[in-house]
């Protein structure tokens, strides 16, 4: 209420009396500018985003299912139904494993290729630099189905190159398996994830190594400088001078290359599909239980809330280390 | 162990000798190790643009390829007979399975990219202007919502948006996915742009309203123009967002063959003609380079962009 007094109406000597004076000096006085700024953008996220979050939660607690969507019957809440009989089922446990896998390996991996490739970069000259640099931004821009199915291709027992490469090489190397005639695809979850793993690395290490590069050029040359004089080995120098600089950037890569290579559902989607259920990621599940018939929504919703909560334990992580860099000012 | 042992100890004792002659060869030696150091890093670096190039390079060839050099034993990096006839099958809709030429998918992918571009942008904008120039209630909770909506996969909401859509009656539209793709692509592009709003000096909106400028005039006449190069950047992001999205697509079209985007024709052809290698490269190939190029443009500003989000810009 005080505002009104701090604030009188500046504008009404224009034309008084107008309505888009009116309206002008009604959000001035009550300072409504910032929100209406931000309610088209709000009203985006919260039916796009937020809403549907909501009805997963409600879904996750109700037997909803292809009898309630044709109002055969009527939804009923089942309490912690879904989830129990979720965590009862060894395809959960499966998937779930899978995911964890898959991020466990891939994620330390991409980021020890970006950096290599940040570190050299940073070392070599500036053709060889814009040859790697080129070549990385080619594969990182391709889009994910167009990089899944050209490694499906390359992966391929009918004709692809690495398996055609793998069984020209000497047995005592490659080992005796048929390689001519080798499914990655479909042979189990070890190879598919194999060669998901090396398309994802694929695509992701540009990002790191742009990223790494971005942060090498902002530490001072001088400190570098001042380690080999003090005879430093340039191991030593990376461990004990550029790692603890460049903490947070890894602290960023790090959490988003754990939510990105656990939430792979593109690239699994085309490679491994829908048909080996020993071959499913969460992403994978929550689709099969929706999409495939007979839909049970209420089951995939409660695997999606299981998915949503892994996913958020690690987003609190890097919403606490956004905070702490200032982002929020 | 003990090797290691004996060089650290007789390493400072040869060059702390003072002949002439010893300190030349150490010299020769440091300047051989250094050449045989950026001999081989330089390798290093040769051998990863190659490994990384060759996926593309191999799609590429494979779509100038005739059929028969495809399923020959032996594989060649280069087409022997180079033939344009992979794109035109795709092209003329031949191979497709009767959905349709690939040209139409091209249409309706850059369709719903651009508009989801254009809705994105202006929404993203709006916002970016009430965060970066205002200081209110819930700021920081608006803020801490984006960071969080951001990471929020589209695979965990996927079951709700395909209901919602359906009561909607907007699945197997473009304007369905218009509307995700837009609201999905709020939050990374609001916080890009707060970072390019924040480094507009707030003195010359302030001069530009002491002279008598309305708060749009302002907007259009002096924010906007400064902002664009911001606008170019959270653009190619929204756009390649919306071109490469894959499970909203896939669930909302089903069995809408003309409305497909790129990624879900080229899935769907993959599936129906998993052994027409040459046609699905020519197809994978139309839909990679648009992406290529829009990457290209924005090599520069890749980097910031991305981690805006994170790092304070």
């Amino acid at each position: 209420m005080a505002e009104t007094i701090q604030h009188p109406p500046a504008v009404l000597h224009n034309r008084p009396g107008s309505t888009r004076v009116r309206i002008s000096s009604f959000i001035r006085r009550h300072k409504l500018a910032p929100y209406l700024l931000l309610l088209p953008a709000l009203i985006g996220i919260a039916l796009v985003v937020l809403w549907p979050l909501v009805q997963m939660v409600i879904f996750s607690f109700q037997n909803y299912g292809l009898p309630q969507v044709t109002g055969a019957l009527a939804t009923q809440w089942v309490g912690f139904g879904n989830f129990t009989a979720t965590f009862h089922d060894s395809v959960f446990w499966q998937s779930l494993r899978n995911s964890v896998l898959f991020a466990v390996v891939v994620v330390p991996l991409s980021l020890a290729v970006g950096t290599v490739v940040g570190l050299l970069l940073n070392r070599l000259g500036k053709k060889m630099s814009l040859l790697i640099s080129t070549s990385a931004l080619l594969a990182w821009a391709t889009p994910p189905v167009s990089g899944a199915v050209l490694f499906f291709w390359m992966f391929n027992p009918d004709g692809g190159v690495v398996d055609w490469g793998l069984s020209k090489m000497p047995h005592w190397l490659v080992g005796s398996t048929n390689w001519a005639n080798y499914n990655w695809a479909t042979t189990g979850a070890l190879p598919a994830y194999t060669l998901i793993s090396i398309l994802v690395i694929w695509q992701a290490f540009p990002f790191i190594a742009v990223t790494v590069l971005a942060g090498l050029k902002t530490i001072p040359a001088e400190l570098n400088e001042a380690a080999r004089v003090d005879g430093a080995s340039a191991w030593r120098i990376f461990w004990r001078v550029t790692m603890p600089l460049m903490k947070p950037i890894y602290l960023v890569l790090l959490l988003l290359s754990v939510i990105w290579d656990f939430n792979i559902f593109t690239q699994s989607d085309v490679i491994i599909g829908l048909a080996n259920t020993n071959e499913y990621n969460l992403s994978l599940y929550i689709y099969d239980k929706a999409f495939t018939f007979p839909p049970t929504y209420g089951l995939g919703g409660a695997l999606a809330i299981i998915f949503a909560f892994i996913l958020l334990v690690v987003t609190v992580g890097y919403v606490r280390s956004s905070v702490r860099q200032g982002a929020l000012t | 162990m003990t090797g290691i042992h004996l060089d650290a100890t007789t390493l400072p004792a040869s060059t702390a000798g003072t002949q002439p002659r010893s300190r030349l060869k150490e010299a020769g030696r440091a300047r051989t190790a250094k050449r045989v150091k950026a001999v081989s890093l330089n390798g290093l670096g040769l051998v990863i643009a190659i490994v990384t190039l060759l996926p593309i390079f191999l799609m590429i060839s494979t779509a100038f390829k005739p059929s028969q050099e495809i399923y020959s034993l032996t594989p060649h990096l280069l087409p022997s007979h180079p033939t344009l006839s992979n794109f035109r099958q795709v092209s003329s809709g031949q191979v497709t399975g009767g959905i349709g030429s690939v040209w139409l998918f091209v249409r309706n992918s850059f369709g719903v990219a651009l508009i989801t571009v254009l809705i994105a942008s202006l929404l993203a904008l709006l916002a970016a202007v009430g965060v970066a120039r205002f200081r209110f209630r819930f700021r920081t909770t608006f803020l801490i919502m984006l960071l969080i909506v951001q990471m929020i996969p589209l695979n965990a909401l996927i079951i709700a948006l395909f209901l919602d859509f359906k009561s909607l009656n907007l699945l197997g539209s473009l304007t369905g996915l218009v509307l995700v793709y837009a609201a999905q692509a709020l939050p990374v592009t609001i916080w890009m742009l707060r970072n390019f709003v924040a480094t507009v000096p707030k003195e010359l909106e302030e001069a530009a309203a002491i002279d008598g400028a309305t708060g749009p005039k302002i907007f259009w006449r002096i924010l906007l123009p400064l902002v664009a190069p911001g606008l170019v950047a959270t653009s190619i992001f929204a756009f390649i967002t919306a071109y490469n999205e894959f499970i909203v697509a896939l669930t909302f079209l089903g069995q809408t063959h003309g409305a497909y985007t790129l990624p879900i024709f080229l899935t769907y052809f993959f599936g129906q003609h998993g052994a027409a290698w040459g046609p699905i490269m020519a197809a994978s190939t139309i839909y990679t380079i648009p992406a290529v190029i829009f990457f290209l443009v924005v090599r520069r500003r890749l980097v910031g962009g991305l981690t805006a989000g994170a790092v304070k810009g």
